[in-house]
């Protein structure tokens, strides 16, 4: 599983890349691998206040319906519509093209609850063994 | 079925269409003409297909070639009861006096129809052990509607119209979430314990906090795992010392059949599904019907209309004196209605107690048969349907998909699969009382050579199936970007 | 005792019992509790196949189907091409469930796909689902929907929508907290919380009407125009997404199925694109398989009850699919020149009526382009009679035949008559007598 060392995650499956007080945000390896085929992203649209926790969108596969939860608080400055047009791309590069939304950060403070790539690692390990009893 | 090795689906009537074509002589009206209205009013084209009659006739017999259905294989779809159909009850169903009847005809010319509804209502009220039956609902699904609006009618009632909480098991089918919510309700998941039983802890600490806030509790039983509720008594107490009422979820009562009420058990309003239960046929998704059996607390407030019979022995539709309303057009499935009736007839008391000791006797032995292979999702004794998992086959590479597609090879139709959600890689297998030893053994051979597959060629497993028309088919693509209609050259 | 229904033997059970590791069946029940287990049961001795059609045939034979009926209000009896019940009877329709493998379900599935292109064409708009229950609940559904997409809470429902279906758009909508408003389609008033305007064409007393109007004053105030329409009259007039529909939902039992005293039918439900996400029911979309070929699965699934749960667009699972095909192949045998003649045909029994009864003393017919009102119908229209409806229904049947609908609770005296295709003009003349014997 693919866990980039430069980025931040939260136990929500999202990473985060950030610089100064924007951060890019999209979903990890491991969550596309577990969702399948994604086949439609509702996505919050510009200007709309995430906060930390509270449901940003929803992500949908063949089968399944996952609810998107903000890592961050911030403003949506940008949202990734060739990746709403081609919700594959999020399944083929997660880290990449396959972004979600850009914020401006209401509280830079929050960047360092995120979990380090280890972390997440280890979260996600966990989360395998515990899924094939 | 064939193994197609044409494009069959690349081509329909539209593209069949050539101009001139009737596939019907219609005849020509025998009265003077008057004039048609004015042009505004009036389409200009009519856009539907020119096809001669043995076009339709062709075109809709291949098609029916690709379909698997009971009438050609084993169709262990669990939760869904895919008995046998008898062909009886088409040809009763077809009767002049049956399916030429209006709906609003006056009572006085249909006494027979409404005859053999007073009829089934009071043969499903005993078999239910409840006091009266609604067969208005249309489905399961509609009935729950039913069921949980009479829930929060009777509530209002008593003063209770602030009970804004229905509790669903884990396991449940989703159904039963989506019509809490329809009816406007908040919905409360329930965990399943250990042995695949309600979590009595949890039941207990969802009914007690928040003061009488609970509206119902919707349990399913037999539950979606195929077990029967060992605490059904206890759970009944608890929710009814709470001042909810217990709705039951009838999709399983195949399972206990002539064998138990449901009313005696503490069942406030079931639901009955016959077109698994009463073997009315699915028709590839329907119509189906979902009477629901109440109380005589709940009779009142019964779906309109609800056929009574008068003191003068005549039967006629009535709106119940606190009704939840209408839910449909008329008076629910009636075609149905007379299959389910026909067959209830063709069994008998005796006949129903059989078809539930076949119906877990079979399941049981499917069970017995394949614990050393897959891994049980509980291992105890079953009721009419077993749930095991592939989570060993998974370890190994081969997905619960793989394993169902590669049965298709096999001839045989794939169990219930991924539901109930609880259990991982699940496979829900409900063989009915219809099948033989011989054909029950038939699908076991199956299973167990595939887990062998899985250890030898696992690839075969995961390519299926190839014995049918279609390869598998692209989900993702069809979901992100829908064809949802036969489409014109011109785009239009 | 063995039963053709069940197959398992004596000899099969024992083995059976052995392999299982129990010593009974009846040990296998051992968790019911013991108090409840195996009461007696009051129902009547299982019948032969013989004895079981008999029965049912003298119970049949107890309703009058035979009569000729101008009764319609909801249900309709027209021609039904042979072609309909061979293909519906076919095993391989008739007994497969919903198609969740879609590489053995390719008939039901590319039929779905017919009738969701059918109901397309018919209605004019652009998407339609695999079906609902029957119009009623369709249009109730279709409210729903409305509210879904606009954010709104208040359904104004036109008061020409057939009472039935209307009382089930009232249960649907009291069960989420909507309001459902009775309006006028003369003076509908839109505010800002109107989620749509459902109306009727032809409407419950037979009339059609321009509506283009309406549908723009609903759109100009943000709210959704839903049209319930009669699929046999959609062979000859403007089809609702020609005159700005937003969703058009029908019956589709005129003609897919025999009145079957009021069931199964099916709903017809089509709307915008725009709209597909927030659709009830199943909806089956094309692909290719691995090899290429053209294929047909359920798709769009997210919004339904078996993955969505509690936040589904809607709890509907089974429908009445057998119904939709009948719809399908009913409408593929008519066919473009079929459906308009059989629509035309019993545009001009109606007429032929309404001209004769308005003859008759005492008799007036309330709608039609040549009374007061002026009002276009189709095949059904109200006679102002000079008796209560009740009593003319009976004197009706005195003479072999099934009147028409009482309405007199919206007209003095009204009663809704309804002709067909299936009508000849014999019968019609002798309702006319009939009538003319009655004043």
């Amino acid at each position: 599983m693919n866990i980039p060392s430069n980025l931040s995650f939260s136990k929500e499956h999202e990473w985060v890349r950030s610089e100064e007080d924007i951060a890019v945000i999209g979903i990890t390896d491991y969550a596309q691998d577990q969702l399948g085929d994604i086949v439609y992203l509702d996505l919050p649209s510009i200007g709309t206040e995430l906060t930390q926790a509270g449901k940003m969108g929803e992500i949908e596969s063949v089968k399944a319906v996952s609810d998107l939860f903000a890592p961050l608080s911030g403003e949506v400055l940008e949202v990734n519509q060739a990746a709403i047009d081609a919700p594959e791309t999020v399944n083929e590069q997660p880290y990449g093209d396959g972004w979600l939304i850009k914020i401006r950060l209401t509280d830079a403070a929050q960047l360092d609850a995120l979990l380090s790539a280890e972390a997440y690692d280890e979260l996600i390990t966990r989360e395998m063994e515990e899924n094939t009893d | 079925m064939n193994g197609a090795t044409e494009d069959l689906g690349a081509t329909l009537t539209f593209d069949l269409s050539r101009p001139g074509r009737i596939g019907c002589a219609v005849a020509a009206p025998d009265v003077p003409l008057s004039p048609l209205p004015p042009a505004p009013l009036l389409r200009d084209e009519l856009p539907l297909p020119e096809l001669s009659q043995l076009d339709v006739v062709r075109y809709f017999t291949r098609l029916s070639q690709l379909n698997f259905s009971i009438d050609t294989g084993f169709y262990p779809l669990g939760s869904c009861s895919m008995k046998y159909n008898p062909k009886v009850q088409e040809d009763i169903a077809r009767l002049p006096g049956f399916a030429q009847l209006h709906p609003l005809q006056p009572a006085e010319t249909a006494q027979g129809a409404l005859a053999l509804m007073h009829g089934l209502q009071t043969e499903l009220a005993e078999i239910t052990g409840m006091d009266d039956v609604s067969l208005v609902p249309d489905a399961g699904a509609h009935g729950e509607l039913a069921g949980i609006l009479i829930a929060r009618a009777y509530h209002e009632s008593n003063g209770g119209g602030d009970r804004q909480r229905v509790l669903v098991p884990d396991s449940a089918h989703g159904t039963n979430p989506a019509t809490a919510a329809m009816a406007g309700f908040d919905v409360e998941s329930i965990p399943s314990d250990a042995d695949g039983n309600l979590d009595i802890e949890a039941l207990e600490s969802a009914l007690d906090g928040n003061g009488d806030s609970v509206a119902a509790l919707m349990l399913t039983l037999p539950s979606t795992l195929g077990l029967f509720e060992p605490q059904i008594l206890r759970i009944a107490e608890l929710v009814h010392s709470h001042g909810a009422l217990l709705y039951g979820d009838g999709a399983n009562m195949n399972a206990m059949l002539g064998r138990v009420k449901p009313g005696d058990l503490g069942f406030d309003v079931f639901h009955l599904n016959l077109h698994k239960t009463f073997s009315t046929p699915h028709g590839g998704g329907g119509p189906g019907a979902g009477p629901i059996a109440v109380t005589s607390t709940l009779a009142p407030f019964l779906p309109t209309p609800h056929v009574r019979r008068n003191p003068d022995g005549e039967f006629v539709l009535a709106a119940p004196e606190r009704s939840i309303g209408r839910l449909g057009l008329f008076h629910g499935n009636f075609g149905v209605l007379v299959r389910a009736y026909a067959y209830i007839l063709s069994l008998g008391a005796q006949g129903l107690r059989d078809i539930s000791e076949a119906a877990v006797l079979n399941a049981n032995y499917v069970q017995a048969r394949l614990r050393d292979a897959y891994r049980l999702a509980y291992d105890r004794r079953c009721m009419h349907e077993v749930v095991i998992s592939g989570s060993r086959q998974k370890a190994k590479g081969v997905k619960t998909l793989d394993i169902a597609k590669r049965l298709i090879d096999y001839g045989v139709h794939p169990p219930t699969i991924y539901f109930p959600l609880i259990v991982d890689e699940a496979m829900m297998i409900e063989p009915t009382e219809s099948e033989s030893k011989e054909s029950v053994d038939a699908f076991c051979e199956a299973m167990l050579a595939i887990a062998r597959e899985v250890e030898e060629e696992p690839d075969t497993v995961r390519d299926a199936p190839t014995r049918a028309p279609l390869r598998r088919l692209d989900e993702a693509t069809a979901a992100r970007k829908p064809v949802l209609r036969w489409q014109r050259e011109d785009g239009v | 005792m063995a039963h053709p229904y069940i197959p398992l033997t004596d000899e099969d059970r024992e083995s059976m019992l052995r392999t299982v590791g129990a010593a009974t069946t009846d040990e296998l029940f051992a968790e019911i509790p013991a108090e409840h287990r195996d009461p007696a049961f009051d129902l009547p001795p299982a019948l032969a196949e013989a004895e079981l059609l008999r029965e049912m045939a003298a119970l049949a034979g107890r309703s009058q189907s035979e009569l000729p009926s101008f009764l319609g209000a909801g249900a309709y009896r027209h021609f039904i091409p042979s072609t309909v019940d061979h293909i519906i009877s076919r095993g391989e329709y008739l007994t497969a469930y919903t198609p969740y493998q879609p590489e053995i379900s390719q008939g039901t599935l590319q039929t779905v796909f017919e009738f969701q292109s059918l109901v397309c064409e018919l209605t004019g708009m652009e998407i339609a689902n695999a079906g609902m229950y029957d119009g009623a609940s369709a249009l109730a559904e279709a409210c729903l929907m409305a509210c879904s997409v606009t954010g709104r809470d208040r359904i104004l429902l036109a008061d020409t929508v057939h009472p039935h279906i209307a009382q089930t758009v009232e249960t649907y909508a009291a069960a989420r907290g909507l309001t459902v408003i009775t309006v006028s389609t003369e003076d509908a008033t839109f505010g800002d919380d109107s989620a749509c305007l459902a109306g009727q064409q032809p409407d419950f007393l037979g009339n059609v009407r321009e509506l283009g109007s309406l549908a723009d004053a609903a759109h100009a105030a943000g709210a959704l125009f839903i049209v319930s329409a009669d699929p046999v009259s959609l062979g000859m007039y403007q089809a609702p997404g020609d005159f700005g529909a937003d969703i058009v939902v029908s019956d589709g039992q005129p003609l897919a199925s025999p009145p079957n005293f009021g069931g199964p039918y099916v709903g017809l439900f089509a709307c915008r694109a725009e709209y597909q996400r927030h659709m009830p029911g199943r909806i089956c979309g094309r692909t290719t398989d691995l090899d290429g070929r053209t294929g047909y699965v359920l798709t769009l699934q997210t919004r339904e009850q078996h993955i969505r749960r509690e936040r589904a667009t809607s709890n509907i699972c089974t429908s009445t699919q057998l119904i939709a095909l009948a719809f399908t192949v009913a409408v593929a045998t008519l066919g473009k020149q079929g459906l308009r003649k059989m629509a035309e045909h019993c545009y001009h029994n109606a007429h032929y009526a309404a001209g004769e009864i308005e003859k008759l003393p005492g008799y007036d017919v309330v709608n039609g382009p040549s009374t007061g009102s002026g009002q276009e119908f189709f095949q059904e229209f109200v006679v102002r009679c000079p008796a209560a409806p009740g009593d003319v229904n009976r004197a009706l049947l005195e003479r072999d035949m099934i009147g028409g609908y009482d309405v007199s609770d919206r007209i003095d005296n009204g009663l809704l008559l309804c002709f067909s295709e299936l009508h000849t003009r014999e019968e019609i003349e002798a309702l006319v007598s009939a009538l003319g014997a009655i004043s």
